[in-house]
């Protein structure tokens, strides 16, 4: 018996084809700098000012989003061995291997276009040790601007007043001054503050999309699917018309899927039968992308809810840009509330609440070998949420982008032994 | 009474064990995996059958009155001789049109026939160890066997060795992956016939067979599991993960278990059970297999043992040496390095073994950790320094806990599939 059908939904495809389509566009005119004089500000996801990027009129580039790129292009190997053979150490966040290596090979793109040199680095979350290490070997590269937006991490859960007016601060008069020298524009603060709020439109499409996951059966996958849906609010499209256009296709297509009764869209085709909801904790691996997803669509498993989709916003929770009026106070909100920056009880409570609240029949962690800070205590963690819940978690291992860490048998093995498992524990 | 079998098809070995209704074991089967899924499951599953068949004879055999403990093993004896003796014939046939197929090959076939017939004449000798030591296989005895004499040929310049051996492993694979299970019944009778048997003792277990044979053995249903288990010819719902196997065979073997470490060939695995054998956690290694059974294989290869060896020479150890890579692919290297420093042979075995322990038991503190009672299963159970070396660490780290090996430890997985293959024939 397979476990999808083919899918019979004409709308499928729509928002991932706008979404191609949005990507083009940001690449194409990245390619075109040169000629339009526009200026281009390097940035990391979890935390990113992108609204302020584009208020300054500049274009973000994406390094981790390039690197997922490769490795999704069969790419990052090469990368990898490129920034091996410079120096860099096996143990290495593969990330930073991956954009070292592509730098070094040339700076193509996703899009096969060359990607201009940054005129700015922007360092806006600095709970990642390692992307402050990754921006110390770019500026080597490029000499340019850099910004360093320091973004306390919230050790006690939640974050302080202090720690909120303490981002504002250096908003005002570290980063906002390098945004308005290297745009040579001054910064329109109201005109910031009407784009955060065009960002919460986009926002609340985007949380009812994955809250729909809570039905049954839930017509997204919100880890495999969700990754695609929050691109462009992760990226450099947050506060845009694109993007908001984006979301509420977005939300449409989610909405007939429900009314119709239909499951995830998965490769092979919509989902038949939903057997079992998980939650999951950690990012996929991208070289092995589709091998992977297909593990779990394979034994009928639907992802209802995930954190990785929460790295670049917590938006499921009630965060929404431009909530507060002063928006350097909303973007200081932002920073500190990124998935990045909970703390290990903070991130337990909310793998908790996804469990009970999604109806989930288990929970998987997908702890990634070359990021030590955000696996670093991730056993700990499912230990604690099994004794929460009652119900078991599963353990896998792989990789970002180094496709040498990933094994499809291995995972293969301990997924289906855990869903038979869960099986068993059903049928007692 | 329906019987139930299940197949474990491991990366080193393929075990099948087939119970009765009841949920008693009435058969074991073992062979070595070869690149044919199908072929080792079928020879296992063959294996088992007969043995069952065999245990039946015997308790037949008894009931007519004969000492059956003594002439039953007798007749099993026989039984395996004959079937490799089977083998030896075929492996020559092959062994000899390979060799004729080459340039100037008549001649060396000719060699290589005298040869054959050297160990066919041998057969008794040579295959009466298959009976009593399991973890033998008829490939390794035949190698064996057929490397020394082809060495003695070649050393008296009366063959190539060269090509004796690439004929001789070429038509090895070829008949391990293409053969089919022996027939008990016309076995036996060439068995009895080349063992000798009295006339009295012939016709009594030929009335012990025809008693067994008039109720067929029927398997109602299989269960396969194992690392090569998503190749087995089977429907998608008679395949369970070893995980969960191991888990409710080691509670079928001893019931109190709480905790189970299985270390197979490339997989070392920590359980948790409740106390029906359902699984409740897990861990195993990731893609990297240093610390499993490979490991001691590739140390025994390095040291000319048999794997079988290892163990008992580590326990002769005066101290262990420290050993801090299990890696398999550098096992070699680890041993020859520390032999070249002037360590002595068992201490750094000894050491080994602390090394494999050690590594299984960070997975026992991630799956959980170490309950009473615990069972170590897999093939690696056998091996008495690694229980020595596990119970010593347990006992230090978690406390005074019953370890339980059982002899049939390496069936565990196999005995778990035909658990499972019992409750679905039930459903």
């Amino acid at each position: 018996m397979s476990a999808t059908r083919p899918t019979t939904s004409a709308q499928k495809d729509i928002s991932m084809e706008r979404q191609k389509a949005m990507l083009a566009r940001h690449f194409q005119e990245l390619s075109k700098v040169r000629e339009t004089g526009r200026k281009v500000a390097y940035t990391f996801v979890p935390g990113n000012l992108t609204e302020l990027i584009s208020e300054a009129g500049m274009l973000g580039v994406y390094p981790e989003i390039n690197a997922l790129q490769s490795g999704m292009r069969q790419r990052s190997a090469d990368f990898i061995h490129e920034a091996e053979r410079l120096g860099h150490n096996e143990d290495v966040c593969t990330y930073v291997k991956c954009d070292i290596g592509m730098l070094t090979k040339g700076n193509i793109g996703p899009t096969g276009e060359k990607l201009p040199p940054p005129d700015l680095l922007l360092l806006s979350y600095t709970g990642c040790f390692t992307f402050m290490k990754w921006f110390e070997l770019l500026r080597r590269e490029y000499h340019c601007e850099i910004a360093m937006l320091h973004v306390p991490y919230a050790a006690d859960g939640q974050p302080t007043e202090a720690m909120r007016q303490y981002i504002a601060k250096q908003l005002r008069n570290e980063v906002i001054p390098k945004f308005e020298k290297v745009s040579g524009k001054k910064l329109d603060l109201d005109s910031l503050a009407a784009r955060l709020r065009r960002s919460a439109l986009a926002e609340e499409d985007l949380s009812w999309v994955l809250e729909s996951a809570k039905k049954k059966p839930s017509p997204i996958d919100a880890y495999f699917g969700a990754v695609y849906y929050v691109g462009p609010i992760f990226t450099a499209f947050r506060g845009g018309e694109d993007c908001i256009g984006y979301y509420r296709a977005l939300r449409q297509e989610v909405k007939s899927r429900l009314e119709h009764g239909e499951g995830p869209v998965t490769p092979d085709g919509t989902l038949a039968k939903e057997r079992f909801r998980l939650v999951v904790e950690g990012p996929p691996n991208w070289t092995h992308f589709r091998d992977f997803w297909k593990i779990f669509y394979e034994e009928g498993v639907v992802f209802v809810a995930s954190t990785y989709t929460k790295v670049g916003g917590l938006y499921d929770r009630g965060f929404r840009h431009g909530a507060e009026k002063d928006p350097l106070l909303s973007l200081a909100d932002y920073c500190l509330s990124c998935y990045t920056n909970l703390s290990l009880p903070a991130r337990v409570d909310l793998l908790e609440r996804y469990v009970r609240e999604y109806a989930a029949d288990g929970f998987i962690f997908n702890s990634i070998k070359s990021c030590k800070s955000f696996s670093a205590g991730q056993l700990v963690m499912l230990r604690e949420v099994e004794k929460r819940t009652g119900i078991p978690g599963a353990f896998i291992e792989s990789d970002l982008v180094d496709p040498r860490y990933y094994s499809q048998a291995n995972i293969k093995n301990r997924v289906e032994s855990y869903l038979q498992m869960l099986d068993q524990r059903r049928r007692a | 009474m329906g019987h139930y079998l299940g197949i474990d098809l491991g990366s080193t070995t393929t075990k099948a064990v087939l119970i009765d209704g009841a949920g008693k074991v009435q058969g074991f089967g073992l062979t070595n995996t070869r690149s044919s899924y199908e072929v080792a499951a079928a020879i296992a599953r063959g294996e088992a059958l007969a043995d069952a068949q065999l245990s039946r004879i015997e308790a037949e055999l008894s009931r007519l009155g004969q000492s059956a403990a003594e002439l039953g093993a007798e007749v099993r004896r026989a039984y395996r001789v004959e079937v490799a003796a089977g083998r030896l014939a075929s492996l020559r046939a092959r062994t000899l049109e390979l060799a004729r197929a080459t340039p100037k090959g008549d001649g060396a076939a000719q060699k290589l026939e005298a040869l054959f017939a050297k160990m066919l004449a041998d057969a008794t000798p040579l295959f009466s160890p298959l009976a009593a030591d399991r973890s033998r296989f008829f490939r390794d005895v035949v190698a064996a066997r057929f490397l020394s004499e082809a060495e003695e040929l070649a050393q008296a310049r009366e063959i190539s060795f060269e090509l004796a051996m690439g004929a001789f492993d070429r038509a090895v694979v070829e008949m391990e992956n293409t053969e089919v299970a022996a027939e008990l019944g016309p076995t036996l009778e060439r068995a009895m016939a080349r063992a000798r048997f009295s006339p009295a003792k012939a016709q009594a277990v030929a009335e012990a067979r025809g008693a067994v044979e008039r109720q067929p053995l029927e398997v109602s249903r299989m269960v396969g599991t194992g690392y090569g288990r998503q190749r087995l010819p089977f429907p998608k719902e008679q395949i369970r993960s070893e995980i969960l196997c191991h888990g409710l065979g080691a509670h079928a073997l001893f019931s109190k278990t709480r905790t189970v470490l299985d270390i197979g060939g490339q997989d070392t695995k920590a359980i948790q059970v409740d106390e029906q054998g359902v699984v409740t956690s897990f861990q195993m290694n990731d893609r990297c297999a240093a610390g499993c059974g490979r490991y001691l294989g590739y140390i025994a290869e390095e040291m000319n043992l048999g794997i079988h060896e290892l163990g008992p020479l580590a326990l002769t150890a005066t101290r262990a040496v420290r050993i801090s890579s299990t890696c398999t692919v550098f096992a070699g290297v680890e041993l020859r390095e520390r032999l070249s420093l002037g360590e002595r042979r068992e201490n750094i075995l000894l050491g080994l073994h602390r090394a494999i322990v050690l590594r299984a038991m960070s997975l026992l503190a991630r799956s959980g950790g170490v309950k009473d009672e615990f069972t170590f299963t897999g093939g690696v159970a056998r091996n008495p320094a690694v229980v020595r070396e596990l119970q010593s660490l347990i006992d230090r780290h978690y406390g005074e806990r019953r370890l339980n090996v059982h002899s049939d430890s390496i069936y565990t997985g196999a005995l778990g599939a035909a658990l499972f293959a019992q409750r679905q024939g039930e459903a």
